[in-house]
């Protein structure tokens, strides 16, 4: 409980500082009434319609990844499971550039994050069927870097296809994400799915734990595993396509979350699904407030923030368990 | 009272069948030790029984629902798996799972449950140790606890006593010979034919998939039988200290 | 409208293209009878082969017949290139090294983006290779159209492209009027400044550019709030490509659409902005109207 109560209030914090950050250098206070009571300025225009949302991406963008990273370790009982680092991500990527270049994301909004959605659905499907039910590390990291070497492959081949001029530098956003210049319509756009998602995989909770002993032990407990996997593709596809849509390919989010907090949960990988989203909303919040202020007029890359966090810990996470490799 | 029936079990694995016409009821307060040579198919039963594999006949088990067996029956994998560095006590609770409806938190009967298992296996002082961190035949114990919690009138395990030392084997079987006394019902599998024989009240042996003798085990662990289905010879006798069973030779 | 820019400005913007096509045919035809001496004078290459968007149009304006043999494949793309009607009749390069090779052209003109490795390889094969620097100002221009047409053997109608390009930047420079705020916006919210082309189009119709920061001198992504926070009275934004994508999105933000309601909205074709070429003209005389739709009204 302790644990939920410090993540909130990090996570307030770090949304209220999201809100004050940004390139235009406006005065915290000043930022905070206009986004509260408006006005006819452009500070109302650049707090309701860029900070904003691009905020509330974060914090969703972040408990997505989060959760999903914690779902899939749980699940597949390997502390390496992360929608980025296995191929998830870049496979809902690739369904998102093909959407946009295939022009049907131009013809219903919802075009778009479905796409990405299904392409997700595909990425996880390959590696739970590649990586087997226990979820193995060798075969886990062998099958993420097969369907992430695809998936990205694809996706530069799509954009590089592409008439447009710009498509083939979409490729470095693709791979590895920004919340930058993001509206209030994406907002929108993947809230209905990252809460679905979100309910969804929260709904493993028992199941999880119970895969602590083993898939027959929790069978003989009553646990359903046909379900819990099915849970867990369409949980793990609804936040991840969502999120992937509209904020590229963030990686290691769902990886160093669920390790960082999983001993303040006494490892009960259920009572890490929520902790984790707490946690990933703080870590994507933070790592979008560290690319504003690194480099404040650039769109600096979330994933480069992420992975100079994350990489380190992965090594740290292979060298520990290269017995099971 | 039957807590189990099964008939005309068989499993068929890969195109390959594995178990035919298998059929047996338990009672309340046997203590059934299933016997058999290496691949002949104890573990398949059982999880037959369970309704873990697909398979034909009839099992009253895997005809229940799956909360509902997991109140009925209780299951100790032979592959002692604990994925995470959970407490001793979080992972006993986990027995509980059956009894909890979705969302609802333990109750004060669920932690008497828990406290029941712990103090049964000798673990009370290990309630906050780290699961993973114990040794071999600690986690087995603590395993053997999480099966006890669920509190299930029939306990199913698969070689449990494996890996433990002598006085742990022994105090192992001697619960389930006091869960048996309770009214309860334990199956499980062997390959200590000498520990069955002193605490098991009846022995199934089971090879190539058939049972092949079933009943109280001064009258199925007959030299013909240890000599067709295990291939070995046998020093059986019962003595003042109860039965002792020493196998002597492997026969050629 | 100023005088002495009508040749490039008469009629809509549409009709323009078509308008400055008749003006420098007539360039072509005029200066047929002068050539004769100058071929005589310089050693004037045969078999020419651009390999870059803005020497393509330098060197189609100014070319004999025949001389220029292939012009790069965005020249014939009419979002990219203002001659892209001309360009056509040309055969495209797509600026590998075998193909230029094998066109066996005794002099390339190529840009100074141009790869590298590409320009070498050519050189090594003993190709006379000319590199043209991008034009980062009006007044480089005719500097820039001086040495296509040395390099051509062309100097005599270069001078009189010349000639009516200083006239026609002359006659812009001269006009008066307020000037309203404006910031060039294109994908990726990249703006350009004082030091850059665009900014200096932008400047001689008449605007004050809101980029006016160092930064920003030679161009430099300009986050979307700051923009929205400079209020400018215009946003001058590129036209989208077709195949979408992400870096053109910001193009289409719910904040960028705000700002532009309330003002003035205006619109870039890359074409007439991209190079160093007289074209630059014609960029700026839809600068200046829609400089005269923002003040309409007033004095």
């Amino acid at each position: 409980m302790r644990l939920y109560v410090i993540l909130l209030i990090l996570m307030g914090t770090l949304f209220g500082v999201a809100l004050m950050i940004g390139p235009a250098g406006i005065a915290p206070l000043d930022s905070l009434r206009a986004l509260i009571f408006g006005g006819d300025g452009p500070m109302t225009l650049v707090m309701r319609e860029i900070r904003l949302p691009r905020a509330l991406l974060a914090l969703m963008i972040g408990a997505a990844l989060g959760m999903s990273g914690a779902a899939m370790q749980g699940y597949l009982r390997n502390p390496l499971a992360d929608p980025g680092l296995i191929g998830v991500s870049g496979s809902a990527a690739l369904g998102a550039v093909i959407a946009i270049q295939t022009g049907i994301a131009a013809t219903t909004t919802l075009a778009l994050p479905v796409s990405a959605l299904v392409g997700a659905l595909v990425g996880v499907v390959l590696v739970l069927m590649l990586a087997g039910p226990r979820g193995g590390s060798l075969t886990l990291i062998l099958a993420g870097i097969a369907i992430s070497a695809l998936a990205g492959a694809l996706t530069s081949l799509v954009l590089n296809l592409s008439p447009n001029p710009f498509a083939a530098n979409d490729i470095v956003f693709w791979m590895m994400g920004s919340l930058a210049d993001r509206s209030m319509t994406h907002v929108w756009l993947v809230l209905p799915l990252i809460v679905v998602g979100l309910g969804m995989l929260a709904l493993m909770r028992r199941g999880l734990d119970a895969l602590t002993l083993g898939e027959d032990a929790a069978q003989a407990m009553g646990i359903n595993l046909a379900q819990l996997r099915l849970l867990l593709v369409l949980g793990t596809a609804c936040v991840v396509g969502a999120s992937t849509a509209v904020a590229g390919a963030i990686g290691f989010i769902g990886l160093v979350v669920p390790h960082m907090l999983r001993g303040w949960v006494g490892a009960r990988p259920g009572r890490l699904l929520w902790a984790s989203a707490l946690g990933g909303a703080v870590m994507l919040l933070a790592a979008d407030i560290a690319v504003r202020v690194i480099l404040p007029m650039r769109d600096l890359k979330l994933g480069v923030v992420t992975a100079l966090v994350g990489a380190p810990l992965f090594l740290h996470l292979i060298y520990r368990t290269r017995r099971g490799l | 009272m039957t807590l189990l029936s099964v008939k005309g079990l068989a499993v068929s694995l890969g195109g390959r069948s594995v178990l035919q016409d298998v059929s047996l009821t338990v009672d309340k307060g046997e203590v059934v030790g299933l016997i058999g040579p290496n691949g002949a198919g104890k573990t398949t039963l059982m999880r037959a029984i369970l309704g873990l594999v697909p398979h034909q006949g009839r099992s009253s088990l895997a005809q229940l629902s799956p909360r509902a067996r997991g109140r009925a029956a209780a299951w100790m994998p032979q592959t002692r798996e604990i994925a995470w560095p959970v407490s001793v006590e979080t992972l006993v609770a986990l027995g509980r799972t059956p009894h909890l409806a979705p969302g609802q938190r333990a109750s004060a009967e669920d932690r008497a449950a828990v406290d029941r298992a712990l103090k049964r296996m000798g673990l009370q002082e290990f309630r906050h140790r780290i699961a993973t961190a114990l040794s071999g035949g600690e986690q087995a114990r603590v395993l053997m606890a999480r099966a006890l919690a669920q509190d299930a009138p029939l306990l199913m395990a698969d070689e449990p006593i494996a890996g433990l030392d002598p006085a742990h084997q022994i105090s192992t079987m001697r619960t389930f010979a006091s869960l048996a006394a309770e009214g309860q019902a334990v199956i499980v599998s062997l390959h200590d034919l000498g520990l069955g024989v002193r605490h098991c009240t009846r022995l199934i042996v089971l090879d190539q998939g058939r049972i092949v003798a079933d009943g109280a085990p001064t009258s199925v662990l007959t030299p013909a039988l240890l000599r067709d289905t295990f291939g070995i010879s046998a020093w059986f006798e019962t003595t003042p200290q109860g039965a002792v069973f020493q196998p002597l030779e492997v026969l050629e | 409208m100023p005088r002495g820019v009508a040749p490039f400005m008469s009629g809509s913007m549409h009709s323009s293209r078509s308008a400055l096509g008749l003006v420098l045919s007539g360039v072509l035809v005029c200066s047929a009878p002068v050539l004769a001496p100058v071929m005589a004078r310089a050693e004037m290459p045969a078999r020419v082969v651009s390999m870059n968007l803005c020497t393509d149009q330098l060197a189609m304006m100014l070319a004999a017949p025949g001389q220029l043999r292939s012009v790069s494949f965005l020249a014939s793309d009419p979002r990219s290139s203002a001659m892209a009607e001309e360009a056509a009749s040309y055969p495209a390069n797509r600026g590998q090294a075998e193909e230029i090779y094998l066109m066996q052209p005794d002099l390339v003109v190529a840009g100074a983006y141009t790869s590298r490795a590409t320009v070498a390889l050519l050189q090594r094969l003993g190709v006379q290779v000319e590199i043209f620097a991008p034009v980062t100002a009006l007044d480089d221009v005719p500097a820039q159209i001086t040495r296509m047409g040395d390099v051509l053997g062309q100097q005599d109608k270069a001078a009189q492209i010349i000639a009516t390009y200083e006239a026609d930047l002359k006659a812009f420079q001269q006009e008066s009027g307020r000037s309203p705020t404006a910031v060039l916006y294109e994908a990726n919210g990249y703006t350009s400044g004082a030091q850059s082309l665009s900014g200096q189009i932008l400047a001689t119709a008449g605007f004050t550019n809101l980029a006016n920061e160092a930064a920003y001198a030679w161009g430099a992504n300009m986050p979307l709030e700051v923009l929205v926070m400079k209020a400018p009275e215009a946003v001058i934004t590129s036209r989208s490509y077709p195949g979408g994508s992400r870096a053109e999105d910001i193009l289409s933000h719910p904040a960028l659409r705000a700002t532009q309601d309330r003002r003035a909205e205006g619109s870039v074709s890359d074409s007439d902005w991209v190079c160093g070429t007289p074209y630059v003209l014609r960029a700026v005389a839809q600068m200046v109207s829609l400089r005269h739709t923002l003040t309409n009204g007033e004095d």
